[in-house]
């Protein structure tokens, strides 16, 4: 009987050791070319651009696309 | 962190396929290949017909990732799901994975076979230097690295198709569908990104019915 329970319970803790299977992707770790960052860019020339960030500075590039994300909201648009 | 989706308000989309246009001009993609497109659902159903425009969501946990035989997909830092064509052996197996249908396959040669896979990158290019003719003719524009978003989600008229952050974007689209009392189903919005408890709507509580005060 004790045995059946061992048993029972071991069976019935198989599926906590099972991981979740995602795919997770490093940095580099692919098969093919590495790509460069969209920040490692510098801004385009004024008269092209809106936005400007600070050449390698994830912070400000996000910060500019992000500026012009809002421009979809057009309640903020018209209202402000 | 920024966090690149996309998504299409039904509510608010026309079919006038602008989006479509935008994405085809801004990439030069060849005949053939779509990256986007606007599908219609319930389609003849009075009152049901709704208009999306579909293309690579670049999922959380992305299927084609999964399925690629040669490794030739990755994400960028910003969650945007590129792949690598001199890798792709056409195989079609993100096809088959993909439930929006977006891995394209132009027809390369005489005899029907499928070339490299062509899809969406957010207008973020690939692996090749960025904003180099070699990345467009392979990739089309990258407008990310212009600072930029996707010219699709730009050039909407109407603004159902938004792009970007999917912080910034829920919180447009909450704030929307919050004036207009409506129309808060996003298609696709779960199948892509999944669904965090946090994303739910608040369970409606019964109303009291005893006498307590």
């Amino acid at each position: 009987m004790r045995l059946l329970l061992a048993f029972v319970a071991a069976l019935g803790l198989v599926a906590c050791g099972e991981k979740e299977q995602v795919v997770v992707y490093k940095q580099g770790k692919y098969q093919g070319k590495p790509d460069n960052r969209s920040w490692d860019n510098a801004p385009l020339p004024a008269e092209f651009r809106r936005g400007e960030w600070k050449q390698g500075d994830r912070t400000s590039w996000e910060e500019s696309v992000k500026t012009r994300q809002l421009a979809q909201h057009e309640y903020r648009r018209i209202y402000q | 962190m920024a966090r690149m989706k996309f998504l299409c308000d039904a509510e608010r989309c026309i079919e006038c396929n602008g989006c479509v246009t935008a994405c085809k001009n801004e990439n030069e993609v060849p005949w053939g290949v779509n990256r986007r497109r606007v599908v219609t659902i319930n389609d003849g159903v009075v009152g049901a017909e709704k208009s999306i425009s579909v293309a690579c969501m670049h999922c959380s946990d992305a299927p084609c990732m999964a399925v690629c035989p040669v490794d030739c997909f990755y994400r960028t830092d910003d969650g945007v799901v590129l792949h690598d064509k001199d890798l792709c052996i056409g195989c079609g197996y993100c096809f088959y994975a993909c439930p929006f249908g977006a891995p394209q396959f132009p027809q390369a040669g005489a005899f029907g076979l499928r070339g490299k896979m062509d899809k969406c990158t957010f207008c973020a290019g690939g692996p090749e230097p960025d904003r180099s003719e070699a990345e467009f003719r392979k990739y089309g524009r990258n407008r990310l690295a212009e600072g930029k978003l996707p010219a699709c989600a730009e050039m909407c008229s109407t603004k159902a198709l938004l792009g970007g952050d999917g912080d910034v974007i829920a919180d447009i689209y909450r704030e929307r569908v919050l004036r207009r009392g409506r129309g808060a189903d996003l298609w696709g919005w779960s199948s892509a990104y999944g669904v965090r408890p946090g994303a739910q709507p608040p369970v409606q509580q019964p109303a009291a019915t005893s006498g307590k005060s």
